[in-house]
């Protein structure tokens, strides 16, 4: 990047904010994707709107790309550039309103999104999204992915929050979509356009979320299944028997082991699987909903079935629940993890797909997720310098999405598509679906500097 | 150093939220995920040990919070250390360093004698002309760093005047040897004599052998291993010739170095057994809590307590401190938000990074400001001195204990 055009970025953020030595640029040349690594050409630290905006200007009027970055936490390499300016907005953090009359509040895209959780919670209200990096991500990451989190069954995911955003466009000029209004269908939905839109549509410098009354009673369970299928049959009959649990999470041997060893929650070391279940909401309708999951999951053969005494032990498991991903990475230096996500009727046969790839390609694979949503993390555990087993694990995987696929699921429920699984959404959307959403693209950003070569 | 350590690391960044000096600048070089990736481009050769990148490398605490946070068992601070360690011990000693670390620290009378002109200074009030004066500002910062962080002196060393062997009260349960941290026999040596008074209160009979040296810590840190390994085989040949069933510290540094000996001396079966009975006081203590409590006299305060990185992080102790605490009747616990936090003082930390370990101090004297308590309650003699100058500053009416100094004092009944 010409030193000149740095200067001016220079003069719009400050120099302690503009970061272009070798090791600053090396450390923002990855996110949590594992393989996926480049070096951008500055990093930008901005700490207002206005700022954000004169930087986009500056770069759309030299053809310069621009990478939106939060934390750098997300699964699809969706953070990364290659040479172009990347706009970190951890500075940008303040909760800026929680409107206490209309049920809103409104952040900065730099919020960590556990931070929204405490300011809301501490007044009686809930956010209910909480993606299991929720300590680290920042909601313009969150709604960039469109995150779910652990809650996501019963109450669902970013974009059924969102209610209005503050865009800078790819220009530098201001979009301003939605608002607080419950309703709203003047002209096209932009805001779930922009939601999931991976930093190629726009920046968003302020999200507006609706927030409901907090649960007012909540009972968390544990159940081990010695036989893994019944596990995930388990998980539909609760869903068939009209229970929605707010958190239905399902954990597989290897997965367990890890988290057991870093956690000591006390997880079974000797079962196939267990499921992680919360049921909230009015005392009353909680415990009707607790009784009839114990007796489900009694009636699919779990060897034990546990209800967590007090809140301090409820968070302990969820808490050891969200270190799943990380707590993988114990056994081998490198873990490739995947979304794939399916109808939840058919979690019993997509966990039986995953197995059968495993032990076709020679395969460890640990898998978790978030079953009540019929979204699963089958994780390869393997090691890079170790080519022939990453070659087999990305083949195993092609096999894994064909499969969701074909089960009317999707490559990705809530981790993006980025660079990481670019290749398989023609799969997916086929060419009328690539086509429309670069007619999309192209209205928005035709000089194509928003985090170029992403999604498509 | 172990490539596989390095690329253990993940990147999910699980460890930022934990880290004190990401919190402080958002910047992924002062993180834990940045150190650890710095370290691997040098060791792939991507990138080169440049004074930038070490400069990087030093805002780091070492207090080892990421390691408690990292789900799949990276230890950043650790690495981080193991890395400057390795250059620095290729490097050789500065002058400095020598004298220091050489001359001084592995002899303790030397040691001594070294605090004696600081320890005249303070008596003879030309502390207090000098403070007045503000002649301080004529020396180099962190010489008044320094300055500001020492509190009173006690007349004399701890070690000089602690008995080799005290006697337990009433029935003898057992022996343990007594291990004096430097600063805490300089400095603090009142809260190590309420150590040895509670252990022979609860029927230990205490040996304090006088021939010990000290931890190896500095020399760690320093780079200088050859230094450390002499400490270690000192100290393993002191302890290990007394019959004890545990080395007891009121030091939460030495406690943890003392725990790494076995690491230290790797195969030396004398260096483990000694490793395997260090223990903090907080866990001797915690053994024995209904006979403790029925010795305690009520003290009507509002205490917290502030884990330091070396108890907490390091030794994964948490619990047994608060539960002594609230072992005292009439005293009110309240937990401090963010307790493991680091307080910024980090060994030398303080002196060598004045600026941030303000903004990190400034943070943790906020969080005790919000408990509205009286007093506050540590176990490591480098927090009690970063935080009494702390709270000194801008939270003087709280104070600031050794968590046996108050326990000690429950057992008078004197607040
Ligand atoms: C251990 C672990 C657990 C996880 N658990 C979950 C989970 O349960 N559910 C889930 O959905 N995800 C999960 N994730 C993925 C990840 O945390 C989410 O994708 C999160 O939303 C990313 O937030 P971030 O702040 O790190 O964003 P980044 O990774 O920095 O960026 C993500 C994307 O958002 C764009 N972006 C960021 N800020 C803006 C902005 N202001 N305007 C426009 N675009 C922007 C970036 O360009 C990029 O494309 C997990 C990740 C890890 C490491």
């Amino acid at each position: 990047m010409e030193q000149s055009f740095i200067k001016e970025l220079q003069t719009i953020v400050g120099d302690q904010y503009t970061l272009t030595d070798r090791e600053s640029l090396a450390v923002y040349g990855y996110d949590s994707t594992p393989e996926l690594e480049s070096r951008p050409g500055v990093v930008l630290l901005p700490g207002s709107l206005s700022e954000v905006a004169r930087i986009l200007a500056l770069c759309h009027g030299a053809g310069i790309s621009v990478t939106p970055r939060g934390s750098g936490t997300n699964l699809s390499g969706g953070s990364l550039s290659g040479g172009g300016v990347v706009v970190q907005t951890s500075r940008m953090n303040r909760i800026v309103e929680v409107d206490e009359e209309n049920l809103t509040a409104t952040v900065e895209p730099g919020v960590i999104t556990s931070a929204l959780h405490r300011e809301v919670e501490g007044r009686g209200l809930f956010y209910p999204p909480d993606p299991g990096s929720m300590n680290i991500s920042t909601m313009g990451g969150n709604v960039a992915e469109n995150s779910g989190g652990l809650r996501g069954l019963k109450y669902g995911v970013t974009a059924d929050y969102v209610t209005g955003l503050t865009t800078v466009l790819a220009d530098g000029e201001l979009l301003h979509t939605g608002g607080k209004t419950v309703k709203d269908v003047a002209g096209y939905s932009l805001n779930p356009l922009l939601v999931s839109s991976e930093g190629t549509l726009g920046f968003f410098t302020s999200i507006t979320v609706k927030l409901i009354p907090k649960p007012r009673a909540k009972i968390t369970m544990l159940a081990h299944f010695p036989e893994l299928n019944q596990a995930a049959l388990a998980v539909s009959a609760i869903i068939a028997a009209k229970v929605i649990p707010a958190t239905l999470e399902f954990l597989d041997k290897v997965t367990i082991k890890c988290v057991e060893d870093y956690s000591h929650v006390g997880l079974p070391l000797d079962v196939d699987a267990v499921l992680l279940i919360e049921v909230d909401g009015h005392p009353a309708v909680v415990a009707e909903e607790a009784a009839s999951v114990e007796e489900i999951c009694k009636r699919h053969r779990c060897s034990f079935f546990q209800t967590a005494k007090d809140a301090d032990e409820a968070l302990k498991l969820a808490t050891a629940r969200r270190t799943a991903l990380s707590a993988l990475a114990r056994l081998k230096p490198t873990t490739i993890l995947e979304d794939a996500t399916v109808p939840r009727s058919c979690i019993a046969p997509m966990l039986q797909v995953i197995q059968e790839t495993a032990r076709k390609y020679n395969l460890t694979i640990g898998t978790f997720g978030h079953a009540g949503d019929g979204n699963l993390h089958p994780t390869c555990l393997t090691d890079e310098r170790d080519k022939d087993e990453i070659a087999r694990a990305h083949a195993a995987f092609d096999e894994i999405f064909d499969a969701a696929i074909a089960m009317g699921g999707t490559i990705t429920g809530e981790h993006g598509v980025g660079l990481a699984k670019k290749r398989y959404l023609p799969r997916l959307v086929g060419e009328s679906g690539i086509k429309v959403m670069r007619g999309i693209k192209q209205a928005f950003d035709p000089k194509g500097i928003l985090n170029p070569g992403k999604v498509f | 150093m172990d490539y596989v350590k390095l690329i253990n690391c993940m990147r999910c960044g699980m460890c930022l939220p934990s880290c004190p000096t990401y919190k402080e600048t958002f910047l992924e070089t002062a993180s834990p995920r940045g150190r650890v990736a710095l370290i691997r481009k040098v060791q792939e050769g991507e990138l080169d040990q440049s004074e930038r990148l070490l400069e990087y490398l030093s805002l780091c605490l070492d207090c080892q919070a990421c390691a408690s946070a990292c789900p799949c068992g990276v230890n950043a601070g650790e690495l981080v250390t193991e890395f400057t360690c390795e250059r620095k011990g290729g490097e050789g000693l500065s002058f400095m360093e020598d004298l220091v670390l050489r001359r001084l620290v592995p002899h303790p009378d030397r040691l001594e004698a070294s605090l004696v002109p600081m320890r005249l200074y303070q008596r003879t009030g030309l502390q207090k002309l000098v403070r007045k004066l503000g002649v301080m500002k004529l020396f180099p910062e962190s010489l008044e760093r320094m300055e500001g962080l020492l509190p009173n002196l006690p007349a004399r060393p701890l070690r000089q005047t602690i008995a080799e062997v005290t006697p337990a009260r009433g029935e003898e349960r057992g022996t343990v040897t007594f291990f004096l941290g430097c600063v805490m026999s300089l400095i603090f040596s009142e809260a190590s004599r309420a150590t040895v008074r509670l252990l022979s209160e609860l029927g230990y009979r205490v040996v304090t052998p006088r021939n010990q040296v000290c931890c190896g810590a500095p020399n760690m840190l320093s780079g200088d291993l050859d230094g450390l390994k002499e400490a270690v085989r000192s100290n393993v040949a002191v302890f290990g010739g007394i019959e004890a069933d545990f080395i007891v510290t009121d030091c939460g540094g030495c406690g943890a170095e003392l725990k790494h000996y076995g690491h230290h001396l790797e195969g030396d079966p004398e260096a483990a057994a000694f490793s395997a009975k260090v223990r903090d006081i907080s866990q001797v203590l915690a053994l024995h809590q209904e006979e403790l409590r029925a010795k305690l006299k009520p003290l009507p305060l509002t205490v917290t307590y502030h884990d330091p990185c070396h108890i907490a992080h390091c030794q994964g102790i948490r619990r047994e401190p608060r539960d002594l605490l609230r072992l005292i009747p009439r005293l009110e616990y309240r937990e401090l938000e963010a307790a493991d936090a680091c307080c910024g003082s980090a060994g030398t930390y303080n002196i060598a990074k004045p600026e941030m370990a303000d903004r990190i101090l400034t943070r943790k004297i906020d969080t005790i400001r919000a408990t509205g308590v009286e007093l506050l309650a540590t176990g490591n003699p480098g927090c009690l001195l970063q935080l009494k100058k702390g709270l000194a500053e801008q939270l003087p009416q709280v104070g600031i204990v050794h968590v046996t100094e108050l326990l000690a004092r429950s057992l008078d009944g004197t607040p």
